[in-house]
């Protein structure tokens, strides 16, 4: 199977699996820093390497109107992109409950719940980032990371506006986590600019032609 | 009930009486609603970024407030609508993300390229519309939270609904 965008850009199935797999070892180490965190299992899905229209982003991630947590990460230096970490609202009201033990529902100061997940996601979407690094040999830096407590759409929009001014299809790869015996479950998702997939695939092989 | 029609990220739409325009989880993006309301006709638009610079796409008209203000009001004179009755209201460009500081205050983040990017579109958008003399009819922008807009084309009645902040009507 070949993707490819209206400039003629295409991955090969190789190439594809060349970055799920990437993407795989990234969110597993963003699980293992979760796992340590929580001190809890964390399940992991296999990636998946969507490339898709600008207009189709609002479907990632259950539509646009979700009410998610949302962690971003822009990433600088070598390579550009973003790095987003959703959460649904119940499930990061969850975690925050979790990470601040307050048992499950918190009822408390929204702005700890937040900062609790913005610290959450910051080392998460990090973890991430440095797996990212040493697969790659390549120099991230890591943004201060940004959150908000809204709407999917208007998170996933505001993340890829720097990526949109060029083009007009994302690659979004997805990686889905669930906490082990808890309702908390969230998406990982990357959104390398272009120029970061090509540096990427061909570090490791499989130039895109 | 109108036939409801989605307008997605960078893209444009036109259309008769008959529907409703909806764009879905606006947050620093805005939505453009060109309409006539004497011939009732409208279109509207999800803007992403403030100028084209150039860059022009048929896949994605309604991406650049320049380009895509020019293209809602070319394609709805093309239908019928006259350029004098032109009117716009327009939605979003809010900033959403915050940095959350040790000292617990919430601040805004200095996302890097795309810094203050809600309010640089909504100025690009009126830009626009000044240049083609078009009067702005009603507006609801800013602030730091996520937006749905539903745009009644026959009317040219906008509803504005978001998680904490109930629902306008503009």
């Amino acid at each position: 199977m070949l993707m490819s965008d209206k400039e003629g850009r295409s991955f090969s199935e190789l190439q594809l699996d060349a970055l799920r797999e990437v993407c795989n070892i990234c969110a597993g180490n963003a699980s293992i820093a979760l796992s340590q965190l929580l001190l809890k299992k964390i399940d992991l899905s296999v990636p998946r390497a969507t490339l898709l229209p600008l207009t189709g982003v609002n479907d990632l991630v259950g539509g646009a109107e979700k009410q998610v947590a949302g962690i971003y990460l822009h990433m600088e230096g070598d390579c550009g992109g973003s790095i987003l970490l959703l959460i649904e609202k119940e499930s990061a009201m969850t975690l925050a409950g979790l990470l601040i033990k307050q048992g499950e529902t918190p009822s408390g100061d929204q702005v700890v719940c937040a900062s609790a997940l913005q610290e959450t996601g910051s080392i998460l979407l990090g973890a991430y980032l440095n797996a990212l690094g040493h697969l790659t040999g390549l120099y991230f830096k890591p943004a201060v990371p940004a959150f908000a407590l809204d709407m999917a759409g208007a998170i996933m929009s505001y993340a890829l506006a720097d990526l949109a001014a060029a083009e007009d299809f994302v690659l979004a790869i997805e990686t889905d986590f669930q906490v082990s015996g808890q309702w908390i479950g969230g998406h990982m998702i990357m959104f390398p600019d272009f120029g970061t997939m090509d540096i990427i695939t061909e570090r490791l092989g499989v130039p895109i032609e | 009930m109108s036939d409801v029609v989605t307008v997605g990220l960078a893209e444009l739409k036109v259309t008769d009486n008959t529907h409703v325009l909806a764009s879905f989880g606006l947050g620093s993006c805005v939505a453009v609603a060109l309409f006539d309301p004497i011939r009732k006709l409208g279109g509207l638009a999800h803007v992403m970024l403030p100028e084209s610079r150039g860059r022009e796409s048929d896949l994605t008209p309604g991406k650049f407030a320049d380009k895509a203000v020019e293209r809602l009001a070319e394609e709805l004179v093309e239908k019928g609508a006259r350029r004098r009755s032109l009117q716009c209201k327009i939605v979003g460009g809010s900033e959403m993300f915050q940095i959350i500081s040790a000292g617990l205050r919430a601040q805004k983040a200095p996302a890097a390229a795309s810094g203050n990017i809600g309010a640089r579109i909504v100025e690009a958008v009126k830009r626009a519309l000044e240049q083609l003399g078009i009067p702005l009819a009603g507006e609801d922008t800013g602030g730091n939270y996520g937006r749905t807009v539903r745009f009644e084309v026959s009317t040219g009645r906008v509803e504005v609904s978001s998680i904490n902040h109930g629902k306008i009507v503009l």
